[in-house]
């Protein structure tokens, strides 16, 4: 396989949790009340960021492992 | 509430991911085989989340939230029945021949084990059927992105066509199932949410099936009708469904959810696109892990909805009506994703509803170019033409399929009870399917005569079946009855479930007695395709607990386990 999804699929979430948790930390707290007061933005924000890490380094650890 | 520029940033990003894929993968499509079957070079987890993801198109998300709402828990049957036991079977028993037989479709297949008009009749009704799926699947994203997004169906329709239509091209179906997995993913990140707040809102499971209770009283059942499987199915009339055990054992879990899972090319392209046997065996068993989660993804958000609806939580949500004055059941999870999330979850929210609407399009797209050029094209049209030729005709196909399939979307906006018939003709095209496939596999007397006969009548008996019953409470036509009325169902769910019943055994018995009185084909010839001519597979290259038979088990047993927990 020329592509290891893992590696896109780590960049998309690591972007996407970026946006997230960033835009959740600035955000007026106000826009909240409809997620039952929780940042949602914020801390679901930091688990994509933890998923796209976690592919990341799967991904990498593979493309090392076949270069050796 | 519309969504705002975080949101449109975030379904931004996405389309360059989904289009990146495509641009990055094109190079290496060299030859038809990289095109339509990724030159079998997949991993099997990654085949395992496009079998599960080219079958989750949005019609089946919005739709099974529709059916958690109307029917409550009792809509987990069409996981933990109407697919994972399939799925297993798939894996551990069927996937040999498919694989092993080296076909490079279904149709494919049944011209090496049966012969050539038996291929013919399964191609053509297969290919018909997937451009107007994708049609009317189309169609539903047009209403929904309408009322979701604002922009109108002219836009939506063609945009989404162009995009798929982009990453198909350059990629094959390797682009095809690199977006199922990243639409899986978008799925889960974007439906997971929304169950925690929903629940969290009705003061968690306990607040739910509290509120449920009342749903079922308030319309006459027992108080548990919404929150349990089994334990209401002893008659059709004490659970909001209209079924009974048997039809739903036979109907939806052997006959209905075997002919799907274990023969539609759609799925079952993605496990032979799998690298090895061992990972195209491993790929719906994979994919059966999911599989038999999703339940909590898809169809609590519909029991919450009417839960809410019913006696509303803290923030007060509650389903809309139709112009008719009846819940519009399709919109809970739409209206949730709005009423719930804030700007930003927002927008991945709804990247995961337009990711479910165009991986489904794609996966029948790639199934669709699949057929027609092998199975139609070469085999019927050109025959000896070279591989660089069929890779050409396979790209044609799928710009042709595509247009075909936004022309349904048209039909399907104008002329509704159009897409309704040909939904029901598809129906009985499929219903006798598996008949044919399991005498094919496991019965080697099976003759091509045989097969051909029993799917005609069994395609004939469904239509006979529904033209001579009907629900109860329906006026005889598109429902059934049209041509006489012998019995009447006690709900629709129960009309298919028996329709399909009837088509499979008339199949069956066709199929076996015209067999026996036709010429078998020489054993030699069915080496590989049939059980007991086949020599055993041994799995020795993986660990024990990796076997595809171990793993079917596992899965089992499991699903099993979850059925008893929510009896």
């Amino acid at each position: 396989m020329g592509l290891d999804i893992r590696i896109p699929l780590g960049v998309m979430f690591t972007i996407l949790g970026l946006l997230l948790t960033g835009f959740g930390f600035f955000s007026d707290p106000v826009i909240y009340q409809r997620s039952l007061g929780i940042d949602i933005n914020l801390w679901w924000g930091l688990a994509l960021l933890l998923f796209g890490a976690l592919m990341l380094c799967l991904g990498w650890r593979a493309a090392g492992g076949r270069t050796h | 509430m519309h969504p705002r520029e975080i949101d449109w940033v975030i379904m931004g990003v996405y389309f360059v991911f989904v289009l990146g894929v495509g641009y990055a993968l094109r190079r290496q499509v060299k030859t038809s085989t990289d095109y339509f079957l990724s030159g079998r070079s997949i991993p099997a987890w990654v085949a395992g989340l496009a079998f599960l993801s080219a079958n989750l198109g949005a019609q089946e998300v919005i739709g099974m939230a529709a059916s958690g709402a109307k029917y409550g828990m009792a809509t987990s049957h069409f996981y933990w029945v109407g697919a994972v036991p399939a799925m297993v079977f798939l894996g551990v028993f069927m996937m040999p021949f498919y694989y092993g037989s080296q076909a490079r479709s279904v149709p494919e297949y049944l011209k090496l084990r049966f012969d050539e008009k038996t291929r013919g009749l399964n191609a053509i009704s297969f290919a018909t059927m997937t451009v107007f799926s994708s049609g009317i699947s189309m169609y539903a994203m047009g209403l929904l992105l309408n009322l979701l997004l604002g922009w109108d169906f002219d836009t939506s329709v063609w945009l989404s066509a162009a995009v798929v239509l982009i990453y198909i091209l350059l990629g094959g179906l390797t682009s095809a199932i690199y977006n199922e997995v990243l639409q899986f993913f978008l799925i889960v990140f974007g439906f997971a949410p929304l169950v925690f707040l929903g629940l969290k809102d009705l003061g968690g499971w306990q607040g739910l099936s509290a509120r449920l209770t009342h749903v079922a009283t308030a319309q006459g059942f027992a108080p548990q009708a919404w929150s349990s499987t089994w334990s209401q199915m002893g008659d059709p009339t004490s659970n909001p469904m209209g079924v009974e055990w048997f039809g739903v054992a036979m109907g939806l879990g052997f006959v209905l959810s075997f002919g799907y899972w274990c023969t539609d090319f759609l799925v079952v392209q993605r496990a032979m696109a799998a690298h090895s046997m061992s990972a195209a065996r491993r790929t719906p068993l994979i994919a059966a892990v999911p599989k038999m989660l999703f339940p909590f993804l898809v169809i609590v958000p519909g029991m919450i909805a009417i839960a809410s609806t019913q006696h509303t939580g803290a923030s007060g949500f509650v389903l809309p009506h139709k112009p008719d004055g009846t819940l519009n059941y399709d919109l809970s999870i739409p209206m949730m994703l709005s009423h719930y999330f804030p700007h930003g979850m927002l927008g991945l929210g709804l990247t995961a509803l337009l990711a479910s609407f165009m991986s489904g399009m794609a996966g029948n797209v790639t199934a669709f170019n699949t057929v027609w050029t092998y199975d139609i094209y070469q085999a019927y049209i050109n025959r000896g033409a070279s591989d660089h030729h069929y890779l050409n005709m396979g790209r044609v196909a799928t710009v042709f399929g595509i247009g075909l399939s936004v022309a349904a979307a048209y039909v399907a906006n104008h002329f509704n009870n159009i897409m309704d018939m040909l939904q029901l003709l598809f129906a009985f095209v499929n219903a006798p399917l598996f008949a044919t496939f399991l005498l094919g596999m496991f019965w080697k007397r099976a003759t091509g005569h045989g097969a051909f006969a029993g799917l005609l009548c069994g395609t004939a008996a469904a239509a006979l079946h529904h033209g001579l019953t009907l629900p109860r409470g329906s006026v005889a036509g598109i429902k059934g009855g049209w041509l006489a009325l012998l019995h009447a169902y006690p709900s629709e769910m129960a009309q298919n479930f028996w329709t399909a019943i009837w088509a499979f055994t008339v199949c069956l018995v066709v199929t076996i007695a015209v067999s026996l009185i036709t010429r078998p084909r020489a054993e030699n010839d069915l080496v590989g395709l049939v059980y007991s001519l086949t020599p055993r597979l041994r799995e020795t290259d993986r660990a024990w607990y990796a076997r595809p038979a171990v793993l079917g088990a596992g899965v089992l047993a499991a699903t099993l386990l979850l059925n008893l927990i929510f009896w």
